[in-house]
């Protein structure tokens, strides 16, 4: 994936660079607004980084004129501030999703790859395959090896997400922006927990596992013999 | 000129000079139409006096002709008082009556003359002087002139009177302006060069120092007590924050040693990929804390300082109880602890979404971490009720609860009550939930559940306005 961090912090933007390539993207760096744009506009990016104080020109003015110009890359935008209503202007802007300074890299990495994929046709399709597990998103019923599952409403959505971005790292708080529809930061594991019962549905009585935690990152639906993800 | 000018400076002196000036202005007026008036009125009572004496005496000359006429005059003029009688014969000449002299030109004048005149008269011994007088001239057929006039020394003397009394009075303003100067001014002016003293040693860097109260409840006293309020205020938060900056040193400190203590570990003693890995992984669980805790700081600061521009929308507090009891339930349950929903009231009041339901999820939080009680089965009830003009969310459980003496305390930052010191947490979480109730208008309350503690967020019925 190739990826444009529009950040004037010199080391943060070192960093994501190395950290991005390690996770085998490519990665270019804006030192500020008006680089970035100019960069944006070029560049066939799959993903952006920005921040939204920059020098030249703010973060927010360069999504905004983006999204103006027709140009529909998925956006994350970085904040120092983390308030709700700096994600509402961030959103608001034109950014697909918005983080808070500081920010643990695994996060970052794990909307951002959400973030690409989201634009690949996997929203309108109804019906969702993982290995032996399905789930229609129509008439809201779960199987695996054809044998029902029942869940909860909320259990759905949750799997329902998971499915979604199957092969990729969910975070915990990924996981309550999607599926609980809240922003902050819950204090201890009630994600793990509702994580684990889903697991325990959807699990139990298989061999194989599919429901995975990434340490230190979050979660991954994936096939045993999909292998590792695109 | 200088001391005049520093003089006129101070507030006491400008009002006292004012004060003299305007009494002054208004007591001169005051005489001046006094005088006028009672003038007025003795000239005219003269004048009525003299229409009469004259009547009288041509009733005189009507029955005696010329010789009654001065007869009369005669035994008048001997009369003492300050009436004046005089007949004239037709060159002019004072045939009799009881003046000396008088001012060329009055006799030729026929009618009453009103306007004053001098004159000399009779038996004043060596040393005659001029009077002045108001009188009436009539002019009989046979060109004798007969007068009858009156001394105007009553309304002189009246004049003179008022006159003394005004400067009497004007020295009298004068001195009492002095005094009230030199009184309430200099008193003012004492008072406030100690308020200045006291100030300057309070910007010296002496928050404790505070200004003097002379303990009269005059508007020195008050604003003295005003000032020495917003003192203690500023005193309070200087405190505050050198206790939250104590604290935050503290509370990352630890966390932060402990995170560089592991990577030396792992530097020394690890032997292999998983060793590090183990170590790195326990690293970023240490830095994740540490940015919760960060986070919350900043928060609470942001809400605290007053400004935020979180979006306000009246919303039911039914759903964030409804969607914290779901996202906790399971969790709750893995401690054996019983969450329960009690009655939810649906009144609708003006609050933010994310920041109630972060504040409801840290005191279910709370409750599951600090409500276990020996073997009594935990159990947590949630719920929200209308309590008159308020909306009342509680989280109650059956745990230990708080000490009285120390629920004051629970709220402030950073404070982790002793026997929760072992639970993991920042110790800001009710810090938090008191900020953002403040935001909301509202208030945290912590109660005795008997057994257990009670939290209770009271918001203000403000939905409806919208």
């Amino acid at each position: 994936m190739k990826i444009l961090v529009i950040e004037d912090d010199r080391e943060a933007a070192r960093y994501l660079e190395k950290a991005f390539a390690e996770a085998g993207h490519t990665v270019d760096i804006a030192g500020d607004g008006e680089t970035g744009f100019t960069l944006a506009e070029q560049g066939n990016y799959d993903a952006m980084v920005v921040d939204r104080m920059l020098p030249r020109r703010d973060g927010l003015s360069v999504v905004a004129s983006l999204r103006a110009r027709g140009n529909d890359t998925p956006v994350l935008i970085l904040s120092a501030l983390g308030q709700v209503d700096d994600r509402v202007t961030g959103l608001r802007a034109g950014g697909d999703d918005y983080l808070t300074k500081p920010y643990a890299f695994s996060e970052l990495l794990a909307r951002i790859e959400v973030l690409q994929r989201r634009s690949s046709p996997k929203e309108a399709e109804t019906v969702y395959r993982v290995g032996d597990l399905e789930l229609d998103r129509l008439s809201h019923t779960a199987k695996r090896a054809g044998q029902t599952i029942i869940l909860q409403p909320r259990e759905f959505r949750l799997l329902e997400y998971l499915m979604r971005n199957a092969g990729q790292v969910v975070t915990r708080t990924m996981l309550l922006e999607h599926v609980w529809d809240y922003h902050f930061d819950p204090q201890t594991n009630v994600i793990d927990v509702h994580v684990s019962r889903l697991r325990g549905k959807i699990e139990k009585g298989f061999d194989t596992p599919l429901l995975h935690t990434v340490r230190g990152a979050g979660y991954m639906l994936k096939a045993a013999s999909a292998g590792t993800p695109a | 000129m200088n001391r005049f000018r520093a003089l006129m400076k101070m507030t006491a002196v400008r009002l006292s000079a004012l004060y003299l000036l305007l009494f002054t202005v208004c007591a001169l007026i005051l005489v001046v139409y006094m005088t006028s008036l009672s003038v007025r009125l003795l000239t005219s009572q003269t004048e009525t006096a003299i229409n009469e004496e004259m009547e009288s005496i041509g009733q005189s000359y009507q029955r005696g002709g010329i010789a009654g006429l001065v007869r009369s005059i005669d035994r008048r003029g001997r009369q003492p008082g300050a009436y004046l009688y005089l007949v004239a014969d037709p060159a002019g000449r004072i045939v009799a009556g009881n003046v000396q002299s008088i001012e060329v030109g009055i006799l030729q004048t026929d009618g009453g003359i009103t306007r004053p005149f001098a004159y000399e008269r009779y038996n004043e011994g060596n040393d005659p002087k001029v009077h002045t007088a108001i009188a009436r001239v009539v002019a009989l057929p046979n060109g004798i002139r007969v007068m009858v006039g009156r001394d105007l020394g009553e309304p002189e003397q009246v004049r003179l009177v008022v006159r003394r009394a005004l400067g009497a009075a004007l020295g009298i303003m004068g001195i009492g302006a002095f005094l009230i100067w030199f009184f309430v001014g200099r008193r003012a002016l004492h008072r406030i060069d100690q308020v200045s003293v006291a100030s300057q040693r309070i910007m010296g860097g002496d928050l404790s120092g505070r200004l003097p109260v002379s303990g009269s409840g005059d508007e020195f006293d008050r604003l003295s007590d005003n000032l020495n309020g917003m003192l203690a205020r500023i005193q309070e938060l200087n405190e505050g924050v050198r206790h939250v900056s104590d604290n935050i040193a503290h509370d990352l400190k630890t966390p932060l040693t402990r995170l560089r203590n592991r990577a030396e570990a792992a530097l020394a003693g690890a032997k292999n990929t998983r060793d590090y890995r183990a170590a790195m992984e326990a690293m970023i669980g240490e830095s994740d804390q540490l940015i919760r805790t960060f986070n919350a700081i900043l928060m609470i600061s942001r809400l605290e300082s007053g400004y935020s521009s979180e979006e306000m929308q009246p919303l039911s507090l039914a759903s964030i109880a409804e969607d914290v009891f779901e996202l906790y339930e399971p969790v709750a349950e893995d401690a054996g602890i019983k969450l329960r929903l009690g009655g939810l009231d649906a009144t609708p009041v003006r609050a933010n979404r994310e920041l109630l339901a972060q504040t409801v999820s840290n005191l279910v939080d709370n409750a599951i971490k600090y409500g276990r009680h020996g073997e009594v089965a935990g159990e947590i009830e949630l719920s929200i009720a209308r309590v008159q003009d308020h909306v009342e969310l509680t989280v109650a459980d059956n745990g230990p609860g708080i000490p009285p003496d120390q629920i004051e305390r629970a709220t402030e930052r950073f404070v982790r009550l002793e026997e929760s010191r072992s639970q993991p947490g920042s110790g800001l979480g009710l810090s938090l939930a008191k900020a953002v109730m403040k935001l909301h208008g509202g208030s945290l309350e912590l109660e005795d559940n008997a057994p257990g503690l009670r939290a209770v967020l009271r918001f203000p019925v403000g939905g409806e306005n919208e």
